[in-house]
């Protein structure tokens, strides 16, 4: 029940300020939603029972991203200036396409995945685990994607600073 | 009504309502990315839709396959890859920025000044 309670608090939130987000006029403010639901997201985590994931959303959404999205934010615009949006009938496009979308998924949430779930309370996930599935080279186990990640990560930080540096 | 509440509110929470705050925060991106003309307008719609695709990763993980970690990684490696993509659109962005002091996306109309 307080699981419940929570959830429910925690979906209002993120609803609300995803949208607000994503209307909103001044874009520093909508950056600020932005966190808000990310930090909502990281509290679904912890009430999916994913610890570990929770941090991770902290830390690297609502720590790096963000601080990435305002000092940029900070940089290309001037104080005070709203954001523009496009023309009028291009917004109504906008908005009929995405409460298409959204009927037509909801239509199919709400009529088939009720069928295929139960519940099953498990213990939480231990970080031990985490650790081994991430570094073992087994089947289900993650070594080979961790090392891509890794030399993603350097590639896009030699790449960022490539591109952003002065001339 | 305080009978009605409390049936409402026992057990565990559906997978279905998982599923609608998910959906509601992709769309609500779709709907960002397509009205929106700045540039970071557009980021930040495609943040909001990556994150509800790592919801919706985590939520199956959890309520179908518990014993599993697939969807966990999956969402793991989602972070990892939005935090890569993010750094690198915001330097093309201020590079932009720094070329045609603008952002909006209707006014890039060249590829080198």
């Amino acid at each position: 029940m307080a699981d419940q309670i929570i959830f429910w608090i925690l979906a209002a939130i993120m609803t609300v300020f995803s949208i607000l987000a994503v209307t909103s006029k001044n874009i520093i403010r909508s950056a600020t939603f932005l966190l808000f639901v990310l930090l909502g997201t990281a509290g679904l985590y912890l009430l999916l029972g994913y610890h570990y994931l929770f941090a991770v959303q902290i830390a690297v959404y609502a720590g790096g991203i963000m601080v990435l999205f305002i000092f940029a934010i900070l940089l290309t615009n001037r104080p005070g200036e709203n954001v523009k949006t496009e023309k009028y009938y291009r917004k109504v496009i906008a908005g009929i396409t995405s409460f298409a979308g959204l009927a037509f998924c909801g239509h199919i949430i709400y009529w088939n995945v009720n069928k295929a779930y139960t519940l099953v309370a498990t213990s939480e996930l231990k970080v031990q685990d985490i650790g081994h599935t991430l570094m073992g080279t087994d089947k289900y186990q993650y070594l080979l994607p961790f090392e891509f990640i890794s030399v993603l990560l350097l590639a896009c930080i030699v790449g960022a600073i490539m591109i952003a540096r002065k001339r | 009504m305080g009978d009605l509440l409390i049936n409402f509110l026992s057990g565990p929470v559906p997978i279905e309502a998982y599923l609608g705050v998910s959906l509601i925060m992709f769309f609500a991106g779709v709907y960002g990315f397509l009205s929106r003309k700045s540039l970071l307008m557009i980021l930040i719609s495609v943040e909001l839709m990556l994150n509800a695709a790592d919801i919706n990763f985590i939520v199956f993980n959890r309520y179908l396959y518990p014993g599993h970690m697939e969807g966990f990684f999956f969402a793991l490696f989602t972070i990892a890859i939005a935090a890569c993509e993010t750094a690198v659109a915001i330097a093309i962005i201020i590079n932009i920025y720094r070329n045609l002091s603008s952002v909006q996306a209707g006014e890039l109309n060249q590829m080198k000044e």
